[in-house]
């Protein structure tokens, strides 16, 4: 199955039956402990294992074409803004690791309260206009876009 | 049934499904109405949920305004030839005029897009696409939304609109069940915003057991942007335009990084290149004015992405399979090599785990390619949804009816999938679209178009009793038989898929009939689906919560299908060879078919209605000037 979940590191706390967007991470009523019910809605993608906290869940390529002895796993750190991952090729020729940044602000701290952005003006609500619109667009004075701004016309018919 | 009943009440805009689009719909909602009530309703959980929660290594629609790069109407241009005219260029003018914007915002939240360190401009993968580490896109943009909305409400399969009983053809909110606790929901609405997905899955795909979890587009897109607006008699347009996907095979792992940036490119199992010698014979059907080998070399004019298929498909059958991405050239070189995985690992990791099972080191050699079962969606490179009217300054008088981005049903907006006519929206555009909806919404309850809505109890319990049916169908039928599936009263939601799967294959152009299909087939198919849909209503158990998610999934899935084989059979023409082919029409006629595909299903009698739209396309004035 895609996901499974390794019986001696889980401890049924349920961040990925919390997280899984197929909902298919269930707690297994005898065990009390996660597993996937449905290996065949899962899209492997990996959900469940960046937000388990005992690093209990991994994954084995999909039966019909995937064959056993690889494998890929997964670290994710929100305070530190990072993804480390690491591959293992089945012949073990190629083991290697690679590391990406998740997001370039402290989690969480950079989204503003539209409802502190104060209320738009009439001119604004009956304009084309999106919040922040046009600067976030342009770096320039200049305004929206629009048909005569581009000298453009709609035509009926077959052009192409 | 012991489930509460959960009633939301007053809710003036409500976002079903937060994917791209629904969390765009939330966060901007919040900006144009301070005091207004703000509910999601989402299907998993919206840190993880659409086609974005695995993340994505590319932002494929971004005009680079800001530098100089592109205008909107080279974007509609290219929009416009990929899908072979069959586009709402107000729609796509639209949303490529505002992209940028929401790429701004993303950057400014955390996410990190990546810099052509020469420019200082954003590193392009192609003309359209930028490159991020975006693994948290998703969970970045929910933040946003969740600042925004009063309340989300996580786990909610929304299975039907409320409409408004004291006016014909206007909404009123939605309703459906939590798939934890079961317990039934309402959502009394004054707007809603359909964010939900498009459809996979209901195309048997090539996969024959567990990997057909590793379906291009999520599993859980179960086409209930269309399911839930095809029950409320919204219009719908370009429904047969599914799109098929080359891809690498299998894993079906993304190529645009590839082909753009690595510069991989593709070759037949003798090491051929095969594309060019398929177009003579393919311009033949399509005509000079769609694929113009020499003037796409000189222009930098795109070959559509069909016909590129088209060639692969051809070749294939030919004998000359499998069709190879030559790496072994980009990847010696270590960075494009890192480049290459970290493309993977960013938003289809299941290939890398393939590529790690079957020992394929892309540097040493090239990987297969495969042509994928169909899908039908909204914001890739094709443009199923509903028809929408577009903004009040750019659309024409047949594509304008008072808000932009709402559906022919009042208060009913779309984004994303949802959409139809706007393909390569892609995430940033999707989440636009989800902007633009709110926007009018918040507008059109300011204008006073919302007033008097009446939602009687008695709508509310035959929602309530319809929802819960395929459980008490398990409760009563069970014990017929001893133990086991098998049973003659009903069907289970897997079953069912099934079935759907198989005949929406062999009967509207699925992978092992190579695409083709014809009048003769659509009609078998339309009266196998009708059975199939008769089995859902009178025979779909579930056996818990679970199942019945996946039995409104399939609900939802087959309403999409429905719609797909009627629109199939109502275009008389092969538009797009390559994405199916009607084999008793093999020739694209624009004599004809130069228009959009206009269809409504009546809700209360099922009965489909097809119509022709007419086509408007940008040109430049001073050209036209020129011309006459």
């Amino acid at each position: 199955m895609p996901t499974f979940v390794y019986m001696t590191r889980c401890d049924g706390c349920g961040h990925c039956v919390d997280i899984c967007p197929s909902d298919i991470m269930h707690i297994d009523e005898v065990s009390r402990r996660a597993y996937n019910i449905e290996p065949n809605m899962c899209w492997e993608c990996y959900s469940c294992v960046k937000a388990c906290p005992m690093n209990a869940i991994d994954v084995r390529g999909y039966a019909d074409f995937a064959p056993l002895g690889h494998s890929v796993r997964v670290r994710r750190d929100e305070e530190k803004g990072v993804i480390a991952w690491r591959i293992i090729f089945r012949n073990g020729k190629k083991d290697f690791e690679l590391l990406a940044p998740i997001t370039t602000k402290p989690w969480g701290t950079a989204i503003p309260n539209l409802k502190q952005a104060g209320a738009p003006s009439n001119d604004m609500k009956n304009s084309q206009l999106l919040y922040n619109e046009p600067k976030y667009i342009r770096l320039d004075d200049g305004d929206l876009h629009t048909l005569e701004s581009n000298g453009l016309k709609f035509k009926e018919g077959v052009y192409y | 049934m012991a489930y509460d009943t959960i009633i939301e009440d007053n809710i003036d805009v409500l976002v079903v499904g937060a994917g791209l689009g629904g969390t765009g719909a939330a966060f901007e909602a919040r900006y144009w109405g301070p005091d207004k009530k703000i509910v999601i309703a989402e299907k998993a959980n919206i840190d993880r949920s659409g086609a974005v929660a695995q993340g994505l290594y590319a932002i494929n629609c971004y005009m680079g305004t800001r530098f100089g790069e592109n205008n909107p109407e080279d974007h509609v241009r290219y929009a416009r030839i990929d899908l072979m005219g069959m586009v709402r260029e107000d729609l796509l003018f639209d949303m490529a005029r505002h992209v940028d914007s929401a790429v701004h915002q993303f950057e400014e939240w955390g996410l990190p897009i990546m810099r052509n360190e020469k420019t200082g401009t954003y590193q392009r993968e192609g003309r359209w696409q930028i490159m991020i580490h975006g693994e948290s896109y998703k969970p970045i943009v929910a933040e946003a939304a969740k600042k925004s909305a009063d309340k989300v409400y996580n786990r909610i399969c929304v299975t039907h609109l409320l409409m408004d009983e004291s006016k014909e053809n206007r909404v009123a909110g939605a309703v459906g069940f939590n798939v934890r606790t079961g317990n039934y929901h309402v959502f009394k609405s004054k707007t809603v915003i359909v964010g939900a997905g498009g459809a996979s899955n209901i195309y048997k795909p090539r996969s024959v057991g567990e990997g057909a979890g590793r379906v291009w587009y999520a599993p859980w897109s179960s086409g209930s942007a269309y399911g839930l607006l095809i029950q409320a008699g919204a219009k719908m347009t370009q429904m047969e335009n599914r799109i098929v996907l080359a891809r690498f095979k299998d894993g079906y792992g993304p190529v645009g990084a590839y082909f753009l940036h690595l510069k991989t490119y593709t070759q037949n199992g003798y090491g051929e290149e095969y594309e060019s010698k398929w177009f003579p014979e393919l311009q033949k059907m399509v005509g000079k004015e769609y694929l113009d080998p020499e003037a796409s070399h000189r222009t930098h004019r795109p070959i559509p992405t069909c016909l590129r298929n088209h060639a692969f498909i051809q070749e294939v059958n030919a004998g000359r399979g499998p069709i190879h991405m030559v790496t072994m050239e980009a990847f010696q070189d270590p960075h494009l090599e890192e480049i290459g995985w970290h493309n993977f690992l960013g938003m289809t990791v299941g290939q890398a785990v393939l590529w790690a099972a079957t020992d394929v080191d892309p540097k040493y050699e090239n990987p297969e390619l495969t042509t994928s079962e169909p899908y039908v969606m909204g914001s890739h490179a094709t443009g199923c949804g509903a028809w929408c009217s577009g903004p009040e300054d750019l659309s024409p008088k047949e594509y304008f009816w008072g808000y932009n981005r709402m559906t022919t049903v009042e208060g009913l907006f779309g984004a994303g999938d949802a959409v139809g006519g706007t393909p390569h929206a892609f995430s940033s555009g999707s989440f636009t679209e989800g902007r633009l909806a709110a926007k009018a919404a918040c507008k059109y309850i300011d204008d006073g178009k919302a007033e008097g809505i009446r939602v009687s109890s008695e709508q509310i319990e035959r929602r309530r009793e319809e929802i819960y049916r395929p459980l008490e169908t398990y409760r009563v039928y069970r014990n017929a038989i001893t133990a086991g599936t098998v049973n003659p009263h009903y069907i289970n939601p897997r079953q069912g898929l099934d079935r759907l799967q198989k005949l929406m294959d062999e009967y509207c152009g699925g992978v092992t009939v190579s695409y083709m299909t014809n009048e003769k087939l659509l009609n078998i198919g339309l009266k196998k689906l009708a059975i199939l849909n008769e089995d859902w209503e009178n025979g779909i158990a579930a056996e818990n919560i679970h199942e019945l998610l996946r039995a409104w999934e399939l609900k939802h899935r087959i309403l999409t299908s429905e719609a797909v084989f009627q629109h199939t059979l109502f275009r008389e023409e092969t538009r797009w060879p390559g994405y199916y082919y009607r084999g008793d029409k093999l020739k694209l006629d624009d004599e004809n078919w130069h228009v959009l595909t206009v269809s409504r299903r009546d809700p209360k009698t099922g009965e489909y209605t097809m119509e022709k739209a007419p086509l408007y396309h940008l040109v430049d004035e001073k050209e036209e000037a020129e011309a006459s």
